[in-house]
């Protein structure tokens, strides 16, 4: 039996999550000497009042509900992927490759092909850490946080090699070319009438997320396979006596992980930047742990939680413009208490909340 | 459908109107932000000098992600701002995509250059004033063994090093110069720790005169420099403040003129590919209170007739970037 009802358990928590963090970081934009409810404001208006600060938090929700839900799959399984941001990062290499080795014609050619790219590179990266857990018990958290270091290190290599863009001294690679180019909100709203803002990178790789979402969605609660994760996922002893492979579970889940991780890299490094550049991960795979909490691991909460982690993003770079006194170290403090509520003080609210509702229940019984 | 247009259409109109009235210039800073002690605050010193001798504003914004690149430069170009100016060559791909959309806005990249009809590209003959502070380092060294420390390990750090094994050759044939490179991503402007660990690797070496041209790196390097006694040459902003008696000199790459000037210039400003080296004050070796004990008037007369032999042409440094190659090692 539940302690809470569901729409506490969903809703109210990180409601009063959110409240207690934006008190918090009000208090630290009083401290600096500015207006807090005119901060949110900002925030709340930069990132959605405009088509354009709504294609920026939108992008950014891309990115985040791809991390939100390689972390999220491996969880129901109980394994914790911190890798997300090596596999997004060789996930670009994956990306890259595929579309310099071709003069693609057109992007909805390229794009199928892309995706493999990225998913498959992805999935290599998180395949190891993961044959090291199955069959070495070599813990997935220490290995795949190592693995993320390793994967800057080749993709630095890389974009200083192989992929190196030889008239440029950044590095980076060559641009993609036209026939990869990913249609942005602009292009495909401009004909049906709806004025969307040209400079925002938000491009069909968003309806890709939802789809993924959705995907994950079916896999883990209408499948055999996303039962035996989650089986496994609750307890391995009881999976392995019912006849579930340890290894085999463990393998999947960390492939599907890391090739959903691998997948933002079609967003940033096709969609966007059009090129592959060293720092594209930007966090976006830590971000990803934080998503998946405040979304309970469910497809549909990470895509909220990944629209709200897009409208922080944004809103702090508006906030940035806005409020000068405000430095970008000041930001990301306000960024980070966010986090840290919603996040990893979970448990603070959600306890006494647990409590109050089965007295509540105990006074009507 | 028709209300959401409207509501589009009003937020758009909404957002020409509030920067339409605006011409003030604008500079966005790099991710090492405007307080690295070195090329960033260099510009943000620029643009602070002709605000207090102008009177007049502008706007700044420091990156906090690739992304934002474009985002930041679209954002001025769109509030009405003119001109606006970027350090560093990290946003020339950005610039090269923005520039054309806003035909009527007037950007400055420093750095690089990047081919546009409205935009002005800033670089630095930094291979002459490496010359005149490798020259300097041979002559202050007294194992011979002069130390080089880039950044990243870019064509323009390289022209730094090829300029200042140059100059050290150049004071003596036999000069022994070992280079370092701190990494091969940005990362490598912003590691005091590394550049610290590189400068005591080379003192183990023999050297005694270390030259740091790594950004945020380099406090790390000049720190260690100071503390084992032997002498440093600071780069881009003037850094001989930071351990008097132990900075040889710097040299100094005025990114600060180089806003200050596309500041004044205001939305005419000229575009192009514009040079600023020793012949028009754009990069220089630097003398102060801090170091004139250091700096002995042999060398002071051997620095200032090589500075006049290279602003004539009777020495021709080389560049790197020219060819991607260095004649010495």
């Amino acid at each position: 039996m539940d302690k809470m009802p569901k729409w506490a358990d969903v809703f109210l928590v990180p409601f009063i999550n959110l409240l207690l963090a934006f008190f918090v970081s009000g208090l630290v934009v009083l401290a600096v000497g500015e207006n807090p409810f005119q901060a949110i404001w900002i925030m709340i208006k930069g990132s959605l009042g405009s088509t354009a600060g709504l294609g920026y938090t939108l992008y950014y929700a891309t990115n985040y509900i791809f991390t939100g839900l390689a972390v999220a799959v491996a969880f129901h399984a109980r394994l914790f992927n911190i890798g997300g941001e090596g596999q997004a990062a060789m996930g670009g290499v994956g990306v890259a490759v595929v579309l310099l080795a071709f003069n693609w014609q057109h992007w909805w050619l390229a794009l199928p092909f892309a995706i493999i790219g990225a998913g498959s590179f992805g999935a290599f990266w998180a395949a190891i850490p993961a044959y090291l857990q199955a069959k070495r018990g070599s813990h997935i958290v220490i290995t795949t946080i190592m693995f993320n270091f390793i994967a800057a290190a080749v993709l630095g290599y890389l974009l200083n090699g192989a992929l190196k863009n030889p008239n440029n001294q950044n590095a980076e690679t060559v641009p993609f070319g036209p026939g990869a180019h990913l249609p942005t909100a602009h292009e495909i709203l401009a004909p049906l009438g709806i004025q969307f803002s040209k400079s925002a990178p938000l491009n069909i790789s968003f309806l890709l997320a939802l789809l993924c979402a959705f995907l994950v969605f079916v896999l883990l609660w209408r499948t055999r396979l996303g039962f035996a994760i989650r089986a496994f996922g609750q307890s391995e002893t009881a999976a392995r006596y019912a006849g579930i492979n340890a290894v085999k579970i463990t393998m999947i889940t960390m492939l599907i992980s890391g090739a959903l991780a691998g997948m933002l890299s079609i967003n940033v490094v096709m969609g966007e930047q059009g090129r592959l550049i060293k720092e594209f991960v930007e966090g976006a795979g830590f971000v990803g742990i934080a998503v998946a909490l405040m979304g309970r691991s469910h497809p549909f909460g990470i895509v909220l939680a990944a629209i709200l982690f897009g409208m922080l993003t944004q809103g702090g770079f508006e906030l940035l413009w806005e409020m000068p006194d405000l430095s970008k170290e000041m930001v990301l403090v306000i960024q980070a208490l966010i986090i840290l509520f919603t996040g990893a003080l979970d448990n603070m609210v959600r306890m006494p909340l647990e409590k109050l509702f089965l007295r509540l229940r105990k006074e009507q019984s | 459908m028709t209300l959401m247009q409207k509501f589009l259409g009003a937020t758009a109109a909404f957002a020409l109107s509030a920067g339409a009235a605006l011409a003030d210039p604008a500079i966005i800073f790099d991710l090492g932000g405007k307080f690295d002690k070195s090329f960033n605050q260099a510009a943000f010193e620029g643009a602070k000098r002709w605000a207090k001798e102008t009177g007049g504003t502008y706007k700044d914004v420091e990156m906090q992600s690739e992304a934002q690149r474009e985002q930041a430069l679209r954002r001025f170009a769109e509030a009405g701002y003119n001109p606006i100016v970027m350090t560093g060559f990290a946003f020339a791909s950005s610039l090269e995509k923005v520039a054309p959309d806003y035909p009527d806005t007037k950007f400055v990249i420093i750095d690089m250059v990047v081919d546009q009809p409205n935009v002005r590209s800033v670089v630095f003959s930094e291979h002459e004033g490496s010359y005149l502070v490798g020259l300097m380092g041979e002559m202050a060294s007294k194992t011979k063994t002069v130390g080089f420390i880039g950044g990243m390990d870019i064509p323009l750090i390289r022209k730094f090093a090829c300029g200042y094994v140059q100059g050290a050759k150049s004071a003596n044939p036999d000069a022994k110069v070992i280079q370092n490179m701190t990494g091969t991503t940005p990362a490598a402007w912003n590691d005091p720790v590394k550049g610290s660990e590189l400068t005591k690797a080379q003192i183990a070496q023999g050297v005694d005169v270390v030259f740091a041209a790594a950004g945020g790196t380099g406090v790390g390097v000049l720190q260690t420099a100071a503390d084992e006694g032997i002498l440093a040459i600071g780069v881009d902003s003037n850094q001989n403040y930071l351990h008097p008696g132990h900075m040889l000199t710097s040299m100094v790459k005025r990114v600060d003129v180089a806003v200050y000037n596309a500041f004044k210039a205001g939305p005419d400003v000229e575009t192009g590919f514009h040079v600023l080296g020793l012949a028009n004050g754009g990069i220089d070796y630097a003398m102060d209170e801090y170091n004139k004990d250091l700096v002995t008037p042999e060398m002071l007369a051997a620095v200032e007739d090589a500075k006049a032999k290279i602003i004539s042409g009777e020495i021709k440094v080389h560049d790197y970037m020219s060819d991607n190659s260095c004649p010495v090692e």
